[in-house]
C-alpha cells in the first residue's frame, strides 16, 4: 500500500515537472499567462474533463495539447446543434465543459444546467475582446441585432438563471471562437464584383444559388438579402414578428418556385461540394468551407459586402455538477484555453479567439500578418495540420480583424417566435 | 424438490420476458410522450399544466397537412416501386433458381450493401447523380442532352432513388420467405389443370405470398414515414417530412409540441398498418 502510494507520487512529480517545463517552453515570450499546470494536487491526474460542443470547435488536437500541458485528461465529444442543447439539459452530468453557441445559452441558462463563472478566477478576463465583455469594438457599440454576445455574457448573480444587461462578476461562459460570416462566390464563374447581400436573390443566378438549411441562420441570410434589396423592412430582423417571418418566407417560396435555389445545404461538406462542383456560384457559406474549396485549387471568394457581416460566436460554460478538484481543473482548462496555443491553432482555420495577443505567440509574423492584419502572405500559408492552402502573395478576404469586426451587421439568433419560424421554414421546404 | 408451476401460469410466464421489455422500452416511454404532449412550454422550459394547445396548433396548421401529404406521397411511390422490385426479385430467387442453396446465396448477396451504413449508401448517390456526376457525364458524352440534367439530384427523384435502394431488401426478404414455403406440387397441379403462367402467378403465387407482401409493405411504409434524414440530404433541403418537424422542435427543446406531433404520427401509422392488416389477415394466413 505504502509502496504503491510512493510510486504514484513519483510518477506525478515527474509528469508535473516535464509538463511544466514543456508549457513554460511553449509560453516563452507570451508574458501573459504561463507556467501551466498551476494545480499541484497529487490526484489531479485522475481528473478527466469532457468538453462537449459542435464539430468545428471540439477538435481532438486541442484536447491532446491540453492533456499534455495540464497534467490531467481532457476529452472532446462532438455533437450537432440539436444534440448539444439536449445533452447539456437532459444529461448534464455527462458534460463538464459545454462549448455552445451564443443563442443556445438562451435555452440552457434558464434550465439551470450551467454554473456561473467567477470572472475574478479568469486571469485574462480584462484582455478578452470587448465584443463579448463590453458589447463594443474599437470603442463603438457592436450590433445588437440577433443574439449579440453581450446579451448573454453575464448573469445577474452567483445563483442566477437569468442574464444581466450590464457586466457583473458572474459570466455565463468564457468567450470562445467567433467569426464574421458572409456570402461565398465563384469569381471564375461570376465575372463581376458582388457588393450587396441582395445578389443572393438576383435572377442572374437562377438555379445556381443556395442558402443554408438551418432555419435560425438561413433566415438571417435571407433577411440580409431582403433588406438589402429593399424588399422587406424589419423593425428588428434578429427578433422578427410573425408578419415579418411570413413576408420573408413568402419571398423565399417565391424564389424557390422560380427555380432559384439549387439546394438548401445543411452540412459544411455539402456547401463545399456544391461550390467546388460548380453546382452553385453564390451561397451562404462558413469561412473554413471557403478555405476547403480553395485548397482544392478552385477559386472561391468570401465576399465582404457593404451591408456588413453576420456574426456568430461560442462560449465555454462550466456545468453545474462540477465541484472540488474537478472544478479547479475546469477553471485551469478555460484559463489555459486563452493562453495562446488554441488561438494559434484555430487562427489557421480562419476563426478568431477572444485574446488575439496570446495567439500571436503561436503564429509566425507572416501568419499573424495574413490571418489577423490582412497583409499579403510572404510565404505559403498552411492550415492547422500543415497542409499548404494559400500561395505566397495571397491576401485574406475581408482584410484585417478590425476591418471585419467593425462591420458586424447582425448575429445568429434565436427569435421569440422561433417555433413559428421553424414551422414556416418547413412550409418553405415542402413548397 | 421440483418447483411446481401451475399449468395456467405457464403462458403468462412465457410472455413475461417480452412483456417486461415492452413495458420498459415501449409502454412507459410512450406514456411519457403522451403526457408531455399535453404540457405547456416556453423558451425557458416545460410547464407541467394540462393544455390542448399543442394539438390545436398541430391540427390547425397548414404545415402539418403539407408535411403529411409530402411524406405520404413518398411512402406511396416508394411502396409501389419496392413492391414490384421486391416481388420480382423474390420470384426469380424462389422459382427460377433451381438450387435452393444458390437461391439463399443470391439472397445473401442482396444484403451485401447492408454491410456499410445507411448514410454511406445514401451519400454515395451524390457523386453519381450530381450536375457533373457520372450519369450526367454519360448523358452528355452520348449526346442525349446538351447541358447537365438538374433533376437527378436534390429532387424528389433523388429521394425516391435512395429510399428504393435502402428499403427494397425489406420487401425482398419477407416475400422470398413466403414464396419459399409454397408447395411446388401446387404449381404443378395448377399447370396440369391447364393454368398458364399468368394464372399460376395471380391465383397461386400471389395469394400464397400475401403474408410476405403485407409484412414487406409494413416495413417499407413505416420506414419511410419515420425518416427525416434521407429526405433532408437527398432533396438538398428542398423537401421535408413529418419527422423533420419533430426533430426541429426537439432541437430547440420544445418537447411538448414534438410529443404531440409524435402521437399524431403514431396514430396515423397505426391506422395505416391496421388497414393493411385488415385487408390481409396475417395471423390467419400464418396459422393456415
Amino acid at each position: 500500500m505504502k509502496e504503491k502510494a510512493r510510486s504514484t507520487s513519483r510518477v506525478t512529480r515527474r509528469r508535473v515537472l516535464t509538463t511544466a517545463a514543456g508549457a513554460a517552453g511553449a509560453a516563452v515570450g507570451s508574458g501573459l499567462v504561463k507556467g501551466f499546470p498551476t494545480i499541484w494536487a497529487q490526484n489531479i491526474k485522475d481528473v478527466t474533463l469532457t468538453h462537449v460542443g459542435m464539430s468545428y470547435s471540439t477538435i481532438i488536437d486541442i484536447a491532446r495539447q491540453a492533456t499534455k500541458d495540464l497534467g490531467f485528461k481532457v476529452e472532446m465529444a462532438v455533437t450537432d446543434h440539436a444534440g448539444f442543447v439536449n445533452r447539456v439539459t437532459t444529461q448534464p452530468d455527462s458534460v463538464d465543459i459545454a462549448d455552445g453557441e451564443l443563442w443556445q445559452a438562451l435555452l440552457v441558462v434558464p434550465r439551470g444546467s450551467y454554473q456561473p463563472i467567477n470572472v475574478k478566477k479568469i486571469k485574462l478576463w480584462d484582455k478578452m475582446t470587448p465584443i463579448y465583455t463590453k458589447g463594443t469594438f474599437d470603442g463603438k457599440q457592436v450590433s445588437r441585432i440577433g443574439i449579440s454576445p453581450i446579451k448573454v455574457q453575464y448573469l445577474s448573480g452567483a445563483e442566477a438563471k437569468s442574464f444581466a444587461k450590464e457586466p457583473t462578476d458572474w459570466a455565463t461562459f468564457v468567450p470562445g471562437f467567433y467569426n464574421a460570416d458572409t456570402l461565398g462566390m465563384r469569381p471564375d464563374l461570376i465575372h463581376r464584383p458582388i457588393e450587396h447581400w441582395g445578389e443572393l436573390f438576383n435572377s442572374e443566378f437562377k438555379g445556381k444559388a443556395a442558402i443554408q438549411d438551418i432555419p435560425a441562420i438561413g433566415i438571417m441570410d435571407a433577411a440580409m438579402a431582403a433588406e438589402a434589396n429593399g424588399a422587406i423592412k424589419y423593425a428588428d430582423k434578429g427578433n422578427m414578428t410573425r408578419a415579418e417571418i411570413d413576408k420573408t418566407i413568402a419571398l423565399l417560396i417565391d424564389l424557390k418556385k422560380q427555380g432559384h435555389w439549387r439546394a438548401l445545404w445543411s452540412t459544411f461538406d455539402e456547401s463545399v461540394n456544391l461550390m467546388a462542383a460548380g453546382e452553385v456560384v453564390i451561397q451562404s457559406m462558413w469561412s473554413p468551407a471557403v478555405t476547403a474549396v480553395r485548397s482544392r485549387g478552385i477559386p472561391c471568394y468570401y465576399v465582404p459586402l457593404s451591408e456588413g457581416y453576420r456574426g456568430w460566436g461560442n462560449g465555454l460554460a462550466l456545468m453545474k455538477h462540477l465541484n472540488g478538484i474537478k472544478l479547479d481543473a475546469a477553471y485551469e482548462y478555460i484559463n489555459w484555453y486563452h493562453s495562446g496555443w488554441v488561438g494559434g491553432f484555430i487562427a489557421k482555420q480562419g476563426y478568431y479567439v477572444p485574446v488575439p495577443e496570446t495567439a500571436k505567440n503561436f503564429l509566425t509574423a507572416d501568419e499573424w500578418g495574413y490571418w489577423y492584419e490582412g497583409k499579403p502572405a510572404k510565404e505559403p500559408i498552411t492550415d492547422p495540420y500543415g497542409k499548404v492552402m494559400e500561395k505566397a502573395g495571397a491576401v485574406r478576404d475581408g482584410g484585417s480583424y478590425e476591418a471585419r469586426f467593425s462591420k458586424i451587421a447582425c448575429w445568429n439568433t434565436l427569435m421569440d417566435e422561433a417555433r413559428y419560424m421553424n414551422e414556416k421554414w418547413n412550409q418553405y421546404r415542402t413548397a | 424438490m421440483r418447483l411446481a408451476i401451475p399449468a395456467k401460469a405457464v403462458p403468462y410466464l412465457a410472455v413475461a420476458p417480452l412483456a417486461i421489455v415492452l413495458l420498459f422500452f415501449f409502454v412507459i416511454p410512450m406514456a411519457m410522450v403522451l403526457v408531455a404532449s399535453f404540457f405547456d412550454y416556453n423558451m425557458t422550459g416545460i410547464i407541467p399544466t394540462f393544455t390542448l394547445t399543442n394539438y390545436i396548433d398541430l391540427l390547425t396548421s397548414r404545415t402539418t397537412l403539407e408535411l403529411y401529404l409530402e411524406t405520404l406521397k413518398f411512402a406511396l411511390i416508394v411502396w409501389a416501386i419496392t413492391l414490384v422490385l421486391g416481388f420480382t426479385i423474390a420470384y426469380f430467387l424462389a422459382f427460377h433458381v433451381r438450387n435452393p442453396l444458390i437461391a439463399i446465396g443470391l439472397l445473401l448477396l442482396c444484403t451485401v450493401p447492408f454491410w456499410t451504413s445507411d448514410i454511406i449508401r445514401m451519400i454515395s448517390w451524390i457523386p453519381l447523380l450530381g450536375k457533373y456526376g457520372v450519369f450526367n457525364r454519360a448523358l452528355l458524352e452520348l449526346g442525349v442532352v446538351d447541358s447537365p440534367v438538374q433533376w437527378l439530384l436534390f429532387s424528389d427523384f433523388a429521394v425516391v432513388v435512395a429510399y428504393v435502394h435502402l428499403f427494397t431488401l425489406f420487401m425482398i426478404v419477407p416475400i422470398f420467405n413466403s414464396m419459399a414455403r409454397i408447395d411446388r406440387s401446387l404449381i404443378e397441379a395448377a399447370i396440369d389443370a391447364g393454368a398458364g403462367r399468368l394464372r399460376v402467378l395471380t391465383e397461386v403465387v400471389i395469394p400464397l405470398s400475401k403474408t410476405g407482401i403485407v409484412l414487406g409493405s409494413i416495413f417499407v411504409i413505416t420506414l419511410v414515414m419515420g425518416d427525416f434524414f434521407i429526405v433532408k440530404i437527398m432533396s438538398g433541403g428542398r423537401s421535408a417530412s413529418v419527422v423533420m418537424a419533430i426533430f426541429e422542435d426537439v432541437n430547440l427543446l420544445f418537447y411538448p409540441p414534438a410529443a404531440a406531433s409524435a402521437v399524431l404520427l403514431l396514430i396515423i401509422v397505426t391506422l395505416i398498418v391496421s388497414f393493411i392488416l385488415r385487408v390481409v389477415d396475417v395471423r390467419k394466413e400464418l396459422m393456415g
